[in-house]
């Protein structure tokens, strides 16, 4: 029994369909993320949610309510679900603690006790609560918005791009606390943001979308390794896509023999490694000879960059001459640790590990 | 903030809400202290643009503006208590007090709440044809206060006292109040309002606890400009038989020229003026309410308003009748009842060009007299330019009949030959509207950045070649827009007009008030048209303008 659900969800803006049809379920207390380029319709999924706007057709259920129908919705107020903005959208006439106790009945018994108590969770400190929004740092707005949503005890937290306003440091840090104060009070939690990394370290269940429609949903890792197509591949990372013929469980492809996660047997499949699957080894001119079936690559480019540097390796004796001209005049690009990287005309033998992947 | 330097000048003689409004719209505070090492820089090394003399004249202009201000305390010194004592103390000028106290605690609430409930329609509402009314509900600016009142004379002539002040008051001035309210629902923040819905709040409290306090700068400013404005005219209550203190004033004034009984007045109404003014500043605070965050504004939401978009309709139609229709009724009946005999044209084409004359020269003097003020406050900020420019500020805010009666004695006491001179209603008029001048200049001036006048330079151009091809060139639309409203104001203005203009001039405001004094109401009727008509390109402009200082 999924805690929030929605089925066949329809949204129009005018001519633009904002969401076509999209399904989801959400189990209580665990953490999704919606992902994927501006305009997707992400955010109108959150309003829907939210119950800012109705959805044209289908249902959303919140822990077995109806809360919108066929173009019918019970209004924001009455839903019990937080939201968090991107900014935060902390009241300027009000100070910290009014934020925070905004949601609260005006003559609930513990009132400033509990205004205390949420500050403290969210890591405020008290002296804080007297000041006004405008002299918080962006992190304390965040923390400040956090504790206003909690005070009304939600069923479900929305999360709209709440790190994305904050510096990069930061932002790693608040994810971290926010997903594990929202863990431990056992709240469901929607998060959207166009930050790829953020959606797959935060969630237990990611969704991709584009246009309106759900291009892939599941577990962080399934979606990074397993995507369903090219544009869920690279939009999580980057992506080396490769034509392959595949045979009992191997490609054989310009990077030779490697092997995939499938059965089948199937020709012009493509498939997809991870730029970390690759491991460069350094070695010479001369260690080529003698070596047919291992894999060689000159490296181009060196592209330093602190802790990882950005190599880029041509092929040099690629199996499969036929499709070389394709990539052998393209380098893989591949990032590797700064430390002891290989110089500029270096060779390196090319080896991949764990298994490619091969797009259904 | 992006739009920070539009400004938006205000037809009042009293602009200064507007100037904190604009002050809100900048980049930053910051921004105006950055500018002070640069300025002082600029005129101590490279410039040789000397800041001094800027502020020399600066100082000059803020004294000129000073004299009205000056004379009333003056004129209480050197009457000595007793005489102040017996002309103030006195229960004619309680029932002036009362009146004016009444008027301004009723008239004043209704227009705000009218303009909330218009500016929501018009901006937050599906509303259909929801521009027009907005555009409706700003134009009965360009119709003169005491047209509006002999609009509602003529049509119902039994019309008078405090109801009827309180009608054609609010009638006429409620737009004062609507632009801004408008120009800040326009403005919010939509995700606070989303945020106080998600933590539970019903619609309506959503409007109470979020929306209407963020309206409170906008709400100050439009009400201090209205109760200013109440204390202010004179033809519109004089045609109601309602006697305010500038009514009063006028009328001791005609009867014993220049007695120490109008100034004891003027003195009173002077009072009001500030009392209204630091009502104002305790009410509004030092609050910040701009956007705290940095996200994108989304598009504002807009409530459905259902069944309830007949009875809306309803009541911004009457409003529209009540301000456009009935005066455009009674001008349209009066101009037809008169005929042609009322369309005396070389007297219309002789007044239109004493109004043209003093309307331009006016708007010229107080650009002019704006520039050193206006450049002071952009490029060399300091304590002493702060409290030069506000006191202009204040100045500004006096009633006309005030200024009047300040130029009349000083001229009368000092410098005769003077006295009813094109010279000392130019001056008058300088002083009445340099807020608006001032506004105008400043926020274009802000546009103009100091590093396009150093780049300049640094191609080659003397300094005041720069100046002039940089700043200047940057600078002049605003300079433009803010003569343009100077002149709005000259050209409907009565009471200082009617005090000092030299023998012999006849404005529109004049013949206007002319004809209509002696009941001729058709052959007044002319005269009202063209205000109208001038005034209405002029309002669209203010209208604009409002718009352009809400980021839109």
């Amino acid at each position: 029994m999924s805690f929030l659900e929605f089925n066949t969800i329809h949204k129009r803006y005018g001519q633009v369909a904002a969401l076509a049809g999209v399904d989801l379920r959400v189990a209580a207390g665990t953490r999704t993320a919606i992902v994927g380029p501006s305009g997707c319709g992400k955010t109108t999924l959150l309003r829907l949610i939210a119950g800012f706007e109705a959805p044209d057709r289908g249902r959303i259920v919140l822990d077995g309510e109806v809360l919108a129908e066929d173009g019918a919705a019970v209004p924001a107020h009455l839903r019990g679900i937080g939201l968090v903005a991107q900014d935060g959208a902390l009241f300027p006439h009000l100070t910290i603690a009014d934020n925070i106790g905004f949601g609260m009945e005006r003559r609930e018994t513990g009132r400033d006790a509990r205004i205390t108590e949420l500050a403290y969770i969210v890591g405020l400190d008290k002296a804080i609560l007297k000041r006004r929004p405008h002299e918080l740092s962006g992190g304390q707005q965040q923390r400040v918005a956090l504790a206003r949503a909690m005070a009304r005890k939600p069923r479900l937290m929305l999360l709209d791009e709440p790190f994305s306003a904050l510096d990069t440091g930061l932002r790693v840090s608040m994810r971290k606390a926010v997903a594990e104060l929202l863990e431990t009070a056992g709240i469901a939690t929607i998060l959207v943001t166009h930050d790829q990394a953020e959606a797959l370290s935060f969630a237990d269940q990611v969704v991709v979308m584009r246009d309106g429609e759900f291009s892939q949903v599941g577990t962080p890792r399934e979606l990074y390794l397993k995507p369903k197509d090219r544009m869920v591949a690279e939009f999580l990372g980057d992506a080396i896509i490769l034509p392959a013929n595949i045979r009992g469980g191997f490609a054989q492809c310009t990077l030779g023999r490697i092997a995939v996660d499938t059965k089948e047997t199937r020709d012009n499949a493509r498939i997809m490694l991870r730029p970390e699957q690759l491991l460069l080894k350094r070695t010479s001119r001369e260690g080529m000879s003698g070596t047919p079936d291992m894999l060689f690559g000159e490296v181009v480019e060196v592209e330093f960059g602190g802790p990882v540097c950005m190599i880029a390796v041509r092929l040099v004796n690629s199996p499969e001459p036929r499709d070389a001209a394709a990539i052998g005049n393209t380098p893989l690009i591949l990032r590797k640790p700064g430390l002891d990287a290989p110089a500029v005309g270096e060779i390196v033998r090319i080896s991949a590990t764990g298994k490619a992947h091969v797009f259904p | 903030m992006a739009s920070a330097n539009d400004n938006k000048p205000a037809p009042g003689p009293v602009d200064h809400h507007i100037r904190r409004v604009f002050r809100l719209m900048q980049p930053s505070p910051h921004y105006a202290d950055a500018a002070v090492p640069f300025g002082t820089a600029r005129g101590r090394l490279a410039g040789r643009l000397p800041v001094s003399w800027i502020m020399l004249a600066a100082l000059t202009v803020t004294l000129f503006a000073l004299l009205p201000l000056g004379f009333v305390v003056v004129v209480a010194i050197q009457s000595g208590w007793d005489t102040v004592y017996a002309l103030v103390f006195r229960p004619r000028v309680g029932e002036l007090l009362i009146n004016t106290v009444l008027l301004t605690v009723v008239a004043v609430p209704i227009c705000v709440a009218l303009s909330i409930a218009l500016a929501w329609l018009t901006e937050r509402s599906d509303l259909p044809a929801a521009r027009l009314w907005a555009w409706l509900s700003v134009a009965p600016l360009a119709v003169p206060a005491f047209v509006h009142s002999y609009a509602w004379v003529t049509l119902v002539p039994g019309l008078h006292g405090l109801f009827a002040g309180v009608l054609v008051s609010v009638i006429a001035y409620f737009p004062f109040v609507y632009m801004p309210i408008a120009a800040s629902l326009r403005r919010l923040d939509p995700a606070l309002e989303d945020a106080a819905a998600s933590l539970g709040h019903p619609p309506w409290r959503v409007f109470l606890r979020v929306v209407l306090p963020q309206l409170r700068l906008a709400i100050c400013g439009g009400s201090l400009l209205v109760g200013l404005h109440l204390l202010a005219e004179y033809g519109l209550f004089v045609f109601i038989r309602f006697d305010t203190f500038t009514t009063a004033i006028v009328d001791q004034f005609q009867s014993t020229f220049n007695g120490p009984a109008a100034n004891m007045l003027a003195g009173v109404l002077v009072t009001c003026c500030l009392v209204l003014l630091a009502i104002e500043v305790l009410v509004r605070g030092e609050e910040r309410y701009a956007r705290v965050g940095s996200g994108a504004a989304r598009q504002l939401r807009v409530t459905r308003l259902g069944w309830a978009t007949v009875p809306c309709l309803l009541l911004t139609a009457l409003v529209a009748v009540l301000s456009l229709g009935v005066p455009f009724m009674t001008i349209g009946r009066w101009l037809i009842a008169g005929g042609t005999a009322v369309w005396q044209w070389d007297e219309i084409m002789q007044t239109l060009g004493h109004t043209l004359f003093l309307a331009v020269a006016g708007g010229l003097l107080a650009t002019i007299a704006a520039i050193p003020m206006a450049w002071l406050s952009i490029r060399a900020p300091g304590p002493l330019q702060r409290v030069l420019e506000g006191s202009n500020y204040v100045v500004g805010s006096l009633p006309g009949v005030v200024v009047a009666l300040a130029l009349v004695t000083i001229t009368v006491r000092v410098a005769l030959p003077l006295y009813q001179t094109l010279f000392t209603i130019v001056v008058a008029y300088a002083l009445m509207f340099l807020p608006r001048a001032l506004i105008s200049l400043r926020a274009s001036i802000a546009q103009a950045p100091i590093e396009l006048e150093r780049a300049a330079g640094s191609l080659g151009r003397r300094p005041i070649n720069a100046l002039w091809s940089t700043t200047i060139r940057l600078s002049a639309p605003g300079a433009a827009a803010g003569m343009a409203l100077v002149a709005l104001g000259i050209m409907n203005e009565l009471t200082a007009t009617q005090m000092l203009a030299p023998n012999g001039t006849r404005t529109l405001a004049l013949a206007f008030w002319a004809y209509s004094s002696e009941i001729d109401y058709a052959a007044a009727a002319p005269y009202a048209l063209i205000m109208v008509a001038v005034s209405l390109p002029l309002t669209w402009l203010l209208y604009v303008q409002s718009k352009r200082m809400a980021g839109r």
